[in-house]
């Protein structure tokens, strides 16, 4: 689901933290990184800009993130030329894991490895699955915190898609 | 809901290619529900209780995940002793625990990912138990450790 913002409340209690990063909203800019994929090649977010990013924070020890990824190579190639590109951010210890999985069952799109830094810039990955919708500007315009509703999240990104590219 | 309805279609592709691909890994994984109710403890309780002892007293804080979860956030004063969905977490517990005498209060956290899905927790448990230990606690994180502890205000800590 869509999360909302936050409560101040809970704003001035994460000052008394040891230093948590805020969770990115709804309406902030993603923050850009380049990161080779599995295969070596270089991926870099703003490289992007244009285009909707649906950017998924996953791990192959997640079983709500596996049963999202058919979801998002089904629609990488449905909505590719519309303007949509999917990316993962695998935050599995072990790449080996990540290639093992792929190389039986290839995603549609490019896969990352992602790590504690990459995670906090993005205010803190402490759940999976994680996906934000990135506009063409590169700021989050939907964050799905959980395993998704992925019905819903296919008609909010036509809508994008139908809004912003044609 | 019938093969025609869209969330239908999501159903039956996700669990088609969870079976083809991981079948055997998801059977392997203990249910987070196998750990019983009276060892469990929620996030408002262990944050009270932690508040209110002295460190000398705390009881052991384990939190038996993964490394780019912990090293982004964890409680003040727990160790990494993961991920024990794997033989070599396993073992990293076992390790940990073992000069500590049986009766050490203990408590053990993931959240990784909602309770029903995690891989590692009740495997933990399981192991503790088979050790003898008495004073096991789960901390019981519903949907994961962002949600259930950190946005709720509990002090976390982001270094080792």
């Amino acid at each position: 689901m869509i999360d909302g913002p936050r409560l101040a409340t809970a704003a001035a209690l994460s000052l008394l933290m040891c230093g948590a990063a805020q969770a990115l909203e709804v309406g902030e800019r993603a923050p850009d990184f380049t990161r080779a994929d599995l295969s070596g090649r270089s991926v870099t977010l703003s490289a992007y800009r244009g285009k909707l990013l649906l950017l998924n924070f996953w791990a192959t020890w997640c079983a709500p993130c596996r049963e999202e990824l058919p979801a998002f190579t089904r629609w990488q190639k449905s909505y590719g030329a519309d303007g949509l590109q999917v990316i993962g951010i695998s935050m599995d210890d072990e790449i080996e894991s990540v290639r093992q999985l792929i190389a039986r069952h290839p995603v549609s799109y490019p896969i990352v490895m992602g790590d504690a830094p990459l995670g906090e810039r993005f205010g803190g990955v402490l759940g999976l699955p994680l996906t934000l919708l990135i506009d063409a500007e590169g700021r989050v315009v939907a964050r799905y915190q959980g395993a998704a509703d992925l019905p819903a999240m296919e008609t909010t990104l036509r809508k994008l898609l139908a809004q912003r590219y044609h | 809901m019938t093969p025609q309805d869209p969330k239908s279609r999501y159903v039956i592709a996700a669990a088609w290619w969870l079976v083809a691909a991981l079948g055997p890994a998801i059977s392997a994984a203990q249910p987070a529900e196998s750990v019983p109710a009276a060892s469990l403890i929620e996030p408002l309780a262990l944050a009270s209780l932690l508040k209110e002892t002295p460190a000398a007293k705390q009881p052991l804080l384990l939190q038996v995940g993964f490394r780019k979860l912990y090293d982004q956030a964890h409680i003040p004063g727990s160790e990494y002793a993961g991920p024990t969905s794997t033989p070599a977490g396993l073992d990293a517990l076992r390790e940990r625990v073992a000069h500590l005498p049986k009766d050490a209060a203990i408590v053990i956290y993931c959240g990784c990912c909602p309770w029903s899905h995690c891989p590692n927790i009740a495997a933990a448990y399981d192991l503790l138990q088979k050790l003898g230990f008495t004073r096991v606690k789960v901390l019981h994180v519903a949907e994961n450790f962002g949600s259930d502890w950190v946005d709720k205000g509990y002090a976390t800590a982001t270094q080792p």
